[in-house]
């Protein structure tokens, strides 16, 4: 019998709800630990190993540190998969790519916003943009969500030790809305990012739970935006209105495009 | 027998976040011992300026994965002030009952799966389930249980969604309801294994005190989470509306992270200080479990935060069946699974304040008159505790400077986990050149 592959887990700017999402399989994660070992998952243990195979990566890129760290990572890793929004395409820390950085800085810190001009404080050279892995090291799969589902991370995990492909599915969220017999959120009046929003994971949760679809698994590669344009037409929702919930989760990926990869990212 | 200490900035681990301790000693003569966090900012109070007011605790949500159900509703809580929105009675319920399966599987994660293999000698769960499978399966089933509670009345665990401005999206059927008092019930035997579990290794939980102020909310009917007022140990009730005079955020010059103070230099907030504040209004479960400890206020053992974690367990559970009980009782009343509660959009400034597991946390918004966000602040639990985590070190470590840097390391570690940092919860931490001699206070 050969070793059980060596997986990692490394967390970059973000909430760790996707590792907690992991934590959350329950007694599955005694399962897990049966066919892989986890050699760093700081979040939950002190053992550390830079011998891995599989490295789980969370959070969004924001500083020249996360960036060495992911290269790191990435040097030693033969897989590295984007666990989260936030990793795969930006997520909700993106939001502020739309923000002027000035005024970001001083919104929350105050004056002492002027400690990122100081060369001495390392630590708050802070990147104007938030950004997800793939735009500094080539990252091979993706599992998205705000969290991620448990259930589709189990699968990706599977899929890669049965030397499968865990692509993403390809349809958009209100496929799985239509399935779980949910009233569409633009018949109650919500704007939903639904119809360009890769589903195939979440089983539509959020309009399922009453509310809509915030778009937090990105968008679907290649959306139907012919369609799209027809029913925000039929509900008159306003290029304001949609842009507004553009820049929750897609403001790296509404510059980079969908399926953007690795590319030079000027600081 | 004097040594040179050199602990420079290893991360800690098993905490959430990125938190650093450096301690170093010349001859034994402490010449640096600090608590660094090293936490990139994430920004979130420039985030929600432009959101609408229906978004915003969806947005804050994503402060913090572990206590994702506290920042939602303490968000709206801010939202809901500011707008003058009130809940009904049911609804209140409802979100009591969520906040406490956050904090049940907030405490028990921590308890469980970040303190316990230091008492038990690991460094993480995993190993732990080959020595203790039981006693880990059991941990798992509480960890699940607290997780089942936000599910059903909230409806994920992780960034639920049934929680909105003025109420609920969608609301649990009373079956549902029922199912999980009988979970509820059932999970005393569990509660008792972890407690014999923790009261077995407590002599592994280190003897330091140093007397200190503890703040959490304060609440006349019941053992204040969701509603009450600030109230300090120091200088008893205190106004939600002058908050920012209560956590006095300020810089100082040994610390990568902003520090407050009230009343001393430090205080602390979280279980171990509602214990304190409030422990007259415990269930009788959850004194039973404390007086099996000999825990009783004032407590000034910073290590006996998971101790107090693991009292709140047990009153979660009681609290929850009441709740259950209360609104089986008066029989839920139904709404649509798409409920939009009637909110009117007014301008308005509004503070939200609610027991996060961690401790008492702060939003405040200010929404001009369609409900956009003007302007956002969050205090968060953590960073209340920095400058208490700060003076314990460094009231500890000259008491154990004669010991092997290893042990020194691994106190102080067990310390920095005692207080359950939320590191990642970063809003506003500050990276200050840091100085080679002590702190002078």
């Amino acid at each position: 019998m050969t070793s059980k592959p060596k997986v990692a887990f490394f967390d970059f700017a973000g909430c760790e709800g996707d590792q907690l999402e992991v934590i959350n399989l329950e007694e599955r994660l005694l399962d897990l630990v049966e066919v892989v070992e986890v050699v760093s998952f700081r979040e939950a243990m002190s053992e550390h190993s830079d011998d891995y195979e599989i490295a789980f990566v969370e959070g969004s890129i924001t500083t020249p540190h996360d960036v060495e760290r992911l290269e790191e990572v990435r040097s030693n890793a033969d897989t590295v998969i984007a666990i989260g929004s936030c990793a795969a395409f930006g997520g909700i820390n993106s939001i502020r790519n739309e923000q002027d950085f000035e005024t970001v800085k001083e919104r929350t810190y105050g004056e002492d916003a002027a400690m990122f001009d100081d060369p001495d404080a390392e630590l708050f050279d802070s990147f104007e943009h938030a950004q997800p892995a793939k735009a500094f090291v080539e990252v091979e799969y993706e599992v998205p969500g705000c969290p991620i589902d448990g259930e589709e991370f189990i699968q990706t995990v599977t899929a890669i030790l049965q030397g499968g492909d865990p692509s993403l599915a390809n349809h958009p969220v209100c496929v799985d809305c239509k399935l779980a017999e949910n009233t569409c959120a633009f018949d109650r009046g919500e704007i939903c990012l639904g119809p360009i929003t890769r589903g195939g994971g979440c089983d539509a949760t959020c309009v399922s739970q009453g509310t809509r679809c915030w778009g937090c698994r990105g968008l679907v590669d290649n959306p139907a935006e012919d369609a799209y344009s027809e029913v925000l037409q039929e509900y008159g929702v306003t290029t304001d209105e949609l842009l507004n919930e553009f820049t929750l989760y897609w403001s790296w990926q509404r510059e980079h495009g969908p399926q953007a990869d690795m590319q030079e990212v000027e600081q | 027998m004097s040594q040179d200490i050199d602990i420079e900035g290893d991360l800690v681990t098993r905490v959430e976040g990125h938190g650093e301790i450096v301690v170093n000693a010349t001859d034994g003569q402490l010449e640096a011992c600090e608590w660094h966090v090293v936490e990139s900012p994430r920004f979130f109070e420039s985030m929600v300026v432009d959101r609408d007011w229906d978004e915003i605790h969806h947005i804050v949500s994503r402060i913090c994965g572990i206590c994702s159900v506290t920042h939602t509703m303490t968000g709206l809580k801010a939202v809901e002030d500011a707008m003058g929105v009130e809940l009904s009675e049911q609804d209140l319920k409802l979100r009591k009952l969520a906040l406490a399966g956050e904090t049940l599987q907030s405490h028990v994660l921590h308890l469980g799966y970040l303190a316990l293999p230091d008492l038990v000698g690991e460094k993480s769960v995993v190993p732990m389930a080959n020595t203790h499978e039981e006693e880990v399966r059991t941990v798992i089933r509480l960890h699940k249980l607290g997780n089942e509670l936000i599910e059903t009345v909230a409806g994920r665990s992780t960034h639920a969604q049934r929680t909105i401005p003025g109420g609920f999206s969608r609301l649990p059927r009373e079956a549902e309801l029922r199912d999980l008092r009988a979970s509820l019930e059932g999970s005393w035997n569990d509660v008792e294994t972890v407690v014999d579990l923790v009261l077995s290794l407590a002599d592994e939980l280190p003897d330091f005190t140093r007397e200190t102020e503890f703040i959490s909310l304060t609440d006349p009917d019941e053992y204040a989470l969701y509603e009450g007022v600030p109230y300090s140990s120091d200088t008893g009730e205190l106004d939600l509306a002058d908050y920012r005079e209560i956590v006095n955020e300020h810089v100082v010059e040994q610390s990568t992270a902003k520090f407050t103070k009230h009343d001393r230099d430090s205080y602390m907030v979280g279980a171990l200080a509602r214990f304190n504040n409030n422990y007259e209004q415990l269930g009788p479960m959850a004194t039973a479990v404390a007086d099996r400890f000999g825990l009783k206020p004032v407590c000034h053992n910073p290590y006996l935060n998971n101790v107090a974690q693991l009292v709140e367990t047990a009153h979660l559970i009681e609290r929850s069946i009441e709740l259950i009980d209360s609104i089986l009782e008066s029989g839920l009343e139904a709404q649509s699974d798409y409920h939009k509660p009637d909110v009117d959009v007014t301008a308005g400034q509004g503070v939200g304040a609610i027991e996060a597991p961690r401790g008492i946390l702060f939003h405040e918004y200010t929404l001009d008159e369609t409900g956009t966000a003007l302007e956002g602040n969050c205090v968060i639990p953590t960073n209340q505790n920095h400058a208490n985590i700060q003076l314990d070190m460094e009231r500890l470590v000259p008491t154990i400077i004669e010991q092997p840097e290893g042990e020194i390391e691994h106190t102080l570690e067990m310390l920095v986990r005692a207080y359950d940092p939320c590191i990642s919860c970063s809003t506003h931490y500050l990276d200050v050149e840091f100085v080679d001699t002590p702190p002078e206070r």
